[in-house]
């Protein structure tokens, strides 16, 4: 089994684990944020650029160096590599060019959209960015537009992961749902407003990154921080029935999937489970969900992303304090 | 003017008809190909020295042996005719008025590579000349040139032209990969190469079309003679399209290692600076390599005389060199502006970016609107260092080179040319009138 050693952590993985997987495996502390990697979705992954990491030693056998920062969702450890992520200053620096991308058209109206306070773009800014924009001209709109009667797709908040084309692609059947355009103006598009009328397609809400995807029934009900998860089971013939529910006083405002640590869906959900049961007696009640740091209301949220994770503080020390 | 190999019959009237091809020699490096074991014509190409010419310049015959070569799963020939690099027009000549040529390098390509059916992908634009293809194909086949058993030889080969819909992003290998197959024309992430996964998931080589034209003077003449010609790692001939302030704008077939001085200045080739101005800047190898000053594209820093190779263009690195890149070679006399050139350039790679990956999707677009404040007037000091932290937040952190080619052009006039930002963002009234140069005020302005 390959060997491989990043920010100074050497781990052990199977042939064929990407660094991004395998700093996961050693833990948050050297794991790259990823806003369009999604374990569960194949060939996702490589567009955002925001987990690239520098690969400093190719391997064992062949030890020299990768030219350019590499994409770590999309590149296989190989026996004796090493890389550099949060340890390197090039690394944090080109990053943080990758989040002001990601947010030059971005309309960070954070106080009207629905995904605050578990928006992995809100992180990646906090932690990662710059505190300032440069970008002064006028942003990208679109209109909104309804997928269905269940699903909002608002493109002006898109960052372009692929993550829902891909979701539509693989885990529905039937699909409409792609890109149009091309370069800043591409968009998702389900040809066009089509309802993607599929059991499944309620997935693309928890895949998304961002607000450009929401859940309707939800909408404007209340804030994330406002409501308490609990995570609950029925039987489902079509689905494995394991969600989350989000309490505000005794009334279901929405049910998603389970989020594991790294804010990925632990098991899809069908339509009927997401936006048809919303009465607690459709559930049993397992106890109190385990939140991932990306919800404001994670124990951790804040101080995680302080302590390990801010760039200006990290640059600040590797360039001794400058 | 020396040795012409692709245009030497190209005032031949009626070249592009079969029966003239074969008249002048045409469908003899076929026949010569048909006789030889494949092996040894992957052999000749080696030995030929002949690198890419669609850009990168890799070697044709080292590429042509990673072809992976699995039992049982058949193997494609790709041509990349989808010629969109502002600057270079060498293809679409040489297609339109020696399609056979063409042709024939596919045939006695895909027989050394053992691919039983080919394409040639090219642009959607030049859809005249996809007809002139399908024209000279359709001759082939007529003659036992293409089809089953192919001159007696047991060699079969079916040929497809497919225009693409005008995208440049369809000539990135992997995005034209993806185009062939029918769908959206995004780059591929790499690896796999379509070295092993190519069409289809099968293994394909993809080639430009002066590369796949190169073999046939190259089983004509042998690949040691072909290697004679040029100089060090440059072998052979390569076709330049020269435009801009020039006298003589248009294609031109020069042996590698020619003087840059000598190409610009002899009547052979560019006739010189037109007007009697003086050269400012020449772009050498299509709108993406980095621009050079005279003083720097005439002789290398290290006071060389700049020579039309890959390895004399490369000289000092970017820092004080450019690229053969594609061969596009577009001149600027003095009063054209590197600004404006600049932005234009900017406007075609923020218009092309296929919007995969977020530096290029959203770094050529800023861009483009900083330099375009710039050019209305409205620059800033701060604009010029701006410019030079994006296009280095771009380079090298995409998934295909598009975003390097649209970086490089910035970084270069930057690096070369910094005076002259400054000095219109100091100074607007010092932004001359530039209709001349394009016609920018018939299109709609982006928003600033
Ligand atoms: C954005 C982009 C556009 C390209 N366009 C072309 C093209 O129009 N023609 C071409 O031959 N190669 C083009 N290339 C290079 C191809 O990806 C590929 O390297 C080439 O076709 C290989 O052929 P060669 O080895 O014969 O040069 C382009 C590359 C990029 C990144
Ligand atoms: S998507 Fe995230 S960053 Fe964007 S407005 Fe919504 S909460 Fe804010
Ligand atoms: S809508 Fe959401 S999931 Fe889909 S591409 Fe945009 S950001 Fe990604
Ligand atoms: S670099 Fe540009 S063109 Fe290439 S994949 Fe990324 S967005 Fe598309
Ligand atoms: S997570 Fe790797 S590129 Fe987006």
């Amino acid at each position: 089994m390959p060997k491989v050693t990043i920010d100074g952590h050497e781990i052990e993985v199977p042939k064929g684990t990407t660094i991004l997987q395998a700093a996961r495996m050693i833990g948050p502390e050297v794991a790259p944020p990823a806003m369009c990697y999604y374990t569960k979705l194949k060939t996702s992954g490589g567009y955002c650029r925001t987990c690239i990491v520098k690969v400093t030693k190719g391997s064992a056998q062949n030890p020299n160096p990768m030219p350019k920062p590499v994409a770590s969702c999309r590149t296989e450890v190989m026996d004796g590599m090493e890389v550099v992520n949060f340890t390197s200053p090039e690394v944090l620096e080109a990053r943080k060019g990758v989040v002001e991308f990601l947010l030059i058209n971005h309309p960070l109206d954070c106080p009207v959209c629905d995904q605050a306070g578990e928006c992995h773009l809100q992180d990646l800014g906090y932690e990662h960015g710059a505190a300032k924009t440069r970008y002064d001209f006028e942003r990208r709109t679109f209109e909104k537009i309804d997928i269905g009667d269940k699903i909002q797709l608002h493109m002006t908040r898109c960052i372009l992961c692929y993550r829902c084309v891909k979701t539509a692609d693989q885990i529905t059947d039937g699909r409409v749902h792609g890109v149009i355009n091309r370069g800043d103006v591409a968009e998702i598009s389900t040809y066009i407003e089509n309802a993607i009328d599929n059991d499944f397609s309620g997935n693309v809400i928890d895949v998304c990154p961002v607000g450009a995807l929401t859940d309707k029934t939800f909408r404007f009900k209340s804030r994330v921080w406002f409501t308490k998860p609990v995570d609950a089971h029925r039987h489902c013939d079509k689905c494995s029935g394991k969600v989350r529910l989000w309490f505000k006083g005794s009334e279901v405002l929405r049910v998603t999937a389970r989020k594991d640590q790294w804010g990925e869906v632990e098991d899809w959900i069908c339509n009927t489970c997401r936006f048809d049961k919303k009465q607690l007696s459709d559930w049993t009640v397992e106890g109190p969900s385990r939140i991932d740091r990306h919800s404001v209301i994670s124990q951790g949220h804040y101080e995680l992303a302080k302590l390990k994770l801010d760039t200006g503080k990290k640059l600040k020390e590797l360039h001794g304090g400058k | 003017m020396g040795k012409q190999l692709l245009l030497e019959h190209i005032n031949v009237p009626g070249l592009a008809r079969l029966d003239v091809y074969r008249a002048n020699g045409g469908y003899k490096a076929l026949e010569k190909a048909l006789k030889m074991k494949p092996e040894e014509v992957v052999e000749e190409v080696k030995k030929s020295g002949l690198r890419g010419r669609g850009g990168a310049g890799f070697p044709t015959g080292m590429k042509w042996s990673f072809l992976a070569k699995p039992e049982g799963v058949p193997r494609h020939l790709v041509c990349n005719a989808d010629e969109s690099e502002p600057g270079t027009f060498k293809d679409r000549f040489l297609m339109q008025h020696n399609p056979h040529v063409l042709v024939e390098g596919m045939i006695l390509s895909s027989f050394a590579l053992g691919a039983n059916t080919s394409y040639i992908y090219i642009r959607g634009e030049l859809l005249y000349v996809y007809h002139i293809l399908e024209k000279a194909i359709a001759e082939a086949y007529a003659a036992g040139l293409l089809g089953k058993n192919i001159l007696g030889s047991g060699f079969d080969l079916d040929l497809y032209v497919h225009p693409g819909a005008g995208a440049y992003i369809c000539g990135e290998e992997t995005a034209l990969i993806e185009s062939l197959e029918g769908k959206r024309g995004n780059p591929r992430i790499k690896p796999p190469f379509p070295a092993v996964s190519g069409v289809w998931s099968r293994p394909t080589v993809v080639n430009n079309v002066e590369t796949i034209a190169a073999t046939v003077p190259i089983i004509n003449m042998g690949g040691e003679e072909y290697a004679k010609i040029g100089i060090g790692k440059s072998t052979g001939t390569k076709l330049i399209s020269a435009c801009g302030h020039i006298n003589k704008p248009g294609v031109y077939e020069i042996e590698l290692g020619l003087p840059v001085e000598e190409f610009i200045y002899s009547e052979q080739y560019c006739g010189g600076i037109r007007n009697g101005k003086k050269l400012k800047a020449v772009v050498a190898g299509g709108s993406s390599v980095p621009i050079l000053p005279t003083e720097l594209i005439l002789k290398t820093a290290k006071g060389e005389p700049r020579l039309m190779s890959y390895e004399s263009l490369a000289d000092g690195g970017f820092a004080t060199g450019t690229m053969l890149g594609s061969g596009g070679f577009i001149v600027m006399d003095e009063t054209a502006s590197v600004v404006k050139n600049l932005w234009n350039f900017t406007r075609f790679y923020h218009h092309e970016s296929c919007g995969q990956c977020s530096p290029c999707r959203e770094g050529t677009g800023w861009m483009e609107k900083v330099l375009h404040r710039i050019l209305d007037g409205h620059g800033k000091q701060s604009d010029v260092d701006l410019l030079w932290d994006i296009q280095s937040k771009i380079d090298g952190k995409t998934i295909c080179p598009l975003g390097d080619a649209a970086a490089w052009p910035v970084a270069s006039a930057i690096r070369h040319f910094r005076a002259e930002f400054e000095e219109y963002i100091k100074n607007p009234s010092s932004i001359k009138d530039e209709k001349h140069y394009y016609n920018v005020r018939n299109e709609k302005a982006p928003v600033a």
